[in-house]
């Protein structure tokens, strides 16, 4: 089942990354390929290719690209979306580590495609060695006429810039990232008007995932068809799973789309680790809702998760086993989230310092009957379309998953919970009393 | 690999900042890559970071002078990233990765053992301004956790005695 290696074929090889190498393994043969077909044909190509976007909605990636208008008069950009935070999430720097001119030859063919001539690389700021690999790989490339003027001969000029964020979450979320590009905070706008119609400096953006452009190579080189043999039916290609958390083999996994969770877990991960049993997984990254030890069977793809009432999302597996206090977990997450929510909207920015707040106090052991449903109807405001942006969802889908699947565990914190909390302690006690975070 | 150390310019340096041709020449060629000015603007505090090793005041007013935007504006850019530093930091910022992966593969630990043989909490840093540490959400290594990355480089798959040891290596590089 685990096929050939794509999109990490490299991984290994510690002079892998350089242009050298990746002409050597047949480079850019694929933005030759796209570059010699009218932009309509390379959009079509990767629609055919039934590509879904990696980077966590899984929406096609050549339907986003069809909807650039093409009679729009004045420049359009791509942005390749290298912010990767979302938690359980390591794949696209392990892409840009082993074979980064994949991406970049992605990149290129993305822009012919959508008729842009500048892109951006837009990378989380903390990820500086990965940042200088890009700008290594776009040096070479650009020596090699493959980026810059009349790239390969052609008529198409294309400019590509790393540009590095500077510590926010959010601004992964497509639009936040470009008014973070366009030098501002990081605010997700309100869509519609989409990216692909006014996106950075008001002008018609595509923003891709790196793994996402990484497929593209490929699907110019190999056809369509071979990349839509991979996986099933609207659920094609190869996908890097991260698996994290208490498996014997962390790390990122190439595989074809669609194996199970029990694979994913078992056979790459190597079972848990200490021999111990499996109690809980989220399936794509902390934002999808948690599945528990009954659910490993579910296919890893974006309609199996999807059947089975959570997200693929990133493709970051986070293996829990017996020893984790799901309550504990929560609190984490409500955590990262409140610290991460933009600010914006009151129900994502308030809710999840509630969140937060409620699940410290019952880990410190002052938990109420109510704080259960207290949970669940917070989680509820913060979604179903109550917000600009997803982050409301992000925070509420987790935590009112484990709230639900796992409530014997509240339950019980809470009947062991003192039984007469302090009245002179607010409700909802300031996150700034738990050092490190609430500042 | 050693990861070098910041040297934070002295407040009254920076107080009034000013650009030189070495630096002037970075901006421009940064400009160029943008149609706004506005949007050089990460790429200006970066590189005034890396130049200086944090965003003062005066820094900011600098910035602001240069890309035609407000210093408040400036400001509110800056506050609402993590990274900018807007006081001096320590020659090694610690940070800890809190996220989930990290949090239930150790992080804990490697918090504990920081704070006993630094003797500071999250947030502070050591009187002789060598070490800082900070408390971070999930830096995107999670396969590798527990995860500190100190100044721009990553340590993973930490132990409390490989952190410890990279603490003394750390500390030996003063």
């Amino acid at each position: 089942m685990s096929a050939e290696a794509v999109l990490l074929r490299a991984r290994g090889n510690p002079s892998g990354r350089t242009l050298e190498a990746y002409l050597g393994a047949g480079g850019y043969e694929g933005l030759r390929k796209a570059l010699a077909r009218v932009p309509e044909a390379v959009v079509k190509e990767v629609s055919d290719s039934e590509l879904r976007g990696r980077g966590g909605a899984g929406f096609p990636t050549g339907r986003k690209w069809s909807f650039v208008p093409k009679d729009h008069p004045g420049p359009r950009y791509l942005i390749c979306n290298a912010d990767e935070s979302e938690p359980g999430t390591f794949k696209d720097r392990e892409l840009i580590e082993c074979d980064p001119h994949m991406v970049i030859e992605g990149i290129a063919i993305a822009c012919w495609a959508i008729g842009a001539h500048t892109a951006y690389i837009y990378i989380r700021g903390e990820f500086v060695r990965w940042a200088r690999i890009l700008e290594q790989a776009l040096d070479e490339a650009r020596a090699r006429g493959l980026v810059g003027r009349s790239i390969l001969g052609s008529p198409f000029d294309l400019d590509i810039w790393v540009h590095r964020g500077a510590g926010a979450y959010i601004c992964g979320e497509e639009t936040a990232l470009i008014e973070s590009l366009e030098g501002k905070r990081g605010f997700p706008r309100l869509k519609p008007p989409f990216p692909a119609v006014v996106g950075v400096f008001g002008k018609p953006t595509v923003v891709n995932n790196v793994e996402t452009l990484a497929c593209v190579p490929h699907i110019m080189t190999r056809g369509a068809a071979w990349f839509a043999s991979i996986g099933r039916s609207r659920n094609t290609g190869p996908k890097l799973y991260c698996v994290s958390g208490h498996v014997n083999r962390p790390g990122v996994y190439e595989l074809p789309l669609g194996v199970t969770f029990r694979e994913i877990i078992e056979q790459h991960g190597g079972g848990i680790r200490n021999g111990g049993k499996l109690k809980a997984f989220f399936p794509g990254g902390s934002s999808a809702p948690i599945m528990t030890a009954g659910d490993v069977d579910v296919r890893a793809d974006f309609d199996g998760c999807a059947e089975a009432g959570t997200m693929l999302g990133s493709g970051g597996v986070i293996v829990f086993d017996e020893s984790v206090d799901i309550v504990a977990a929560a609190a984490n997450l409500a955590h990262f989230y409140a610290h991460e929510s933009c600010g914006q909207c009151t129900p994502c920015r308030e809710g999840a310092d509630w969140c937060m707040d409620i699940l410290d106090r019952m880990l410190d052991g002052h938990g109420r009957s109510a704080d259960p449903d207290t949970l669940l109807r917070i989680c509820r405001f913060a979604s179903e379309g109550m917000t600009i942006c997803p982050l409301g969802d992000a925070f509420a889908l987790p935590i009112s998953s484990m709230v639900t699947k796992f409530r014997d565990e509240f339950e019980r914190r809470i009947s062991t919970a003192s039984p007469r909390p302090q009245k002179k302690l607010p409700a909802l006690p300031w996150a700034g009393q738990r050092p490190g975070f609430g500042d | 690999m050693s990861t070098r150390p910041i040297t934070a310019a002295d407040p009254a340096a920076v107080a009034r900042a000013g650009f030189d041709d070495a630096m002037e020449s970075k901006i421009t060629a940064l400009l160029a890559r943008y149609p706004t000015a506005q949007a050089a603007l990460l790429p200006v505090l970066w590189l005034c970071q890396e130049r200086y090793g944090w965003i003062s005041p005066g820094i900011m007013e600098a910035v602001a002078v240069r890309l035609g935007v407000s210093p408040a504006y400036i400001q509110g850019v800056v506050t609402f990233y993590t990274m900018f530093y807007t006081a001096p930091p320590a020659r090694y910022v610690l940070q800890v990765c809190e996220t989930l992966s990290c949090a239930v593969c150790g992080a804990k630990d490697l918090l504990a053992l920081l704070e006993r043989r630094l003797g500071i909490k999250p947030g502070e840093r050591t009187a002789d301004g060598s070490f800082q540490i900070v408390g971070v959400q999930c830096l995107g290594a999670c396969g590798n956790a527990p995860v500190v990355q100190v100044n721009d480089d990553y340590y993973e798959d930490l132990t409390p005695a490989r952190l410890d040891s990279l603490l003394a290596e750390l500390g030996r590089a003063r």
